[in-house]
């Protein structure tokens, strides 16, 4: 039997303890959906797609932020126990379930938003796969918004101001971008209050990405375009 | 619950992060005695004599040992961080970790130099 301690409440709660039977390829996300079928209807969780494809069902497993459906138990098990939170870094909503939407808001704030440069009557920007900044953007692109990288970072703990790595990292991605309409203001916003300048690039985030993206690559890049300018990119 | 918590942290950039803090702060403190002694031997010689008659005490030259190797592993963390921020990664996963350890090996030779001089 696997233990299971899962997190009831909201910011004040309890650990409760539960006995999950053990079998092969099992995932946290199985672990939890166990419990949930068998013995807590009412605990509350959050996934959809059991892939790794959606970034919804992040939670903290034994102290890491991890994606549940694709974390298997023989890998993150600690004797015969789990311990099963929040992400941290959220507002609680109510058991394992964390409003993410000051997560999604860190995002308008480094200016990750996509601004296209022309419209459907233009014709494509026309963009190599070799071209350097295209290199860049690609190398951050697959973030699926996921929030693991987010609670992962200490500086987005102490700091209620920091942006946070993913935003950071879209940030990038855009200012590579040149079908970005706005790569200069996103530039600006990224580096601007909260932004990357309280990155101690301690790396927890790259550490932690479960797509194995480097925010910490991005908000260097960022750094250094501060110093440099903009890339040359194509116009559209 | 506190299990594993520092699993996430477990790796060599949060140790340089925490390295490169912790020093940091230690040598904040220090320099301004630094600056003192300075300070005292401006002053006149009786008063510096004093302080480097105290100086010569073994738990004052271990400080003074201490200090030494944090200022080299405050440099050494340092020049990988401008490293970081200034130039072009290898690559996006390589953060420079592989200069980690070989800062902290030259910071204990410094104080290998250091203490060959006493
Ligand atoms: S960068 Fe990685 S950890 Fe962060 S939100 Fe995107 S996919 Fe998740
Ligand atoms: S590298 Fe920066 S963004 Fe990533 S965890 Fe560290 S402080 Fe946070
Ligand atoms: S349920 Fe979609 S990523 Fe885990």
């Amino acid at each position: 039997m696997l233990k299971v301690s899962i997190w009831r409440g909201v910011d004040e709660g309890e650990f409760i303890d539960y006995e999950v039977p053990m079998r092969a390829n099992q995932t946290v996300l199985d672990i939890v959906t166990e419990v949930q079928r068998n013995q807590e209807p009412d605990l509350a969780y959050r996934f959809a797609c059991r892939v790794g494809v959606c970034g919804s069902c992040a939670m903290t497993v034994n102290g890491r932020p991890r994606w549940t459906c694709r974390s298997h138990v023989n890998d993150v098990i600690d004797g015969d126990r789990l311990v099963l939170e929040p992400l941290r870094s959220h507002p609680r909503i109510r058991d394992l379930v964390v409003d993410l939407a000051p997560f999604f808001e860190t995002w308008k704030g480094s200016g990750a938003v996509f601004k296209p440069s022309a419209t459907r009557d233009d014709k494509p920007v026309k963009i190599t796969a070799d071209d350097p900044a295209r290199k860049n953007a690609d190398a951050g692109i697959e973030c699926i918004n996921c929030a693991v990288c987010y609670s992962a970072c200490d500086v987005v703990s102490w700091d209620k101001n920091y942006l946070g790595p993913a935003a950071l990292n879209r940030a990038w991605t855009l200012v590579n971008d040149a079908k970005h309409g706005e790569r200069k203001e996103t530039l600006n916003k990224a580096l601007g209050d909260g932004g990357c300048g309280s990155c101690h690039s301690m790396g927890n985030c790259t550490r932690n990405c479960p797509v194995g993206l480097s925010p910490s690559a991005g908000i260097a890049g960022l750094k250094k375009f501060a110093l440099r300018g903009l890339p040359k990119v194509e116009k559209p | 619950m506190a299990n594993n918590r520092q699993s996430m942290r477990t790796h060599k950039s949060y140790f340089a992060f925490v390295g490169h803090r912790v020093s940091g702060l230690l040598l904040a403190l220090f320099l301004p005695i630094h600056f003192l002694v300075l300070g005292l031997a401006l002053e006149g010689a009786d008063a510096l004599n004093r302080f480097l008659a105290f100086s010569e005490l073994p738990l004052v030259k271990a400080a003074e040992w201490g200090l030494v190797v944090l200022l080299a592993i405050h440099l050494l963390f340092g020049i990988r961080v401008l490293m970081l921020e200034l130039t072009d990664w290898p690559n996006s996963a390589d953060g420079r970790t592989a200069w980690i350890i070989p800062s902290v090996i030259a910071a204990l030779l410094v104080g290998v130099i250091f203490l060959a001089q006493l």
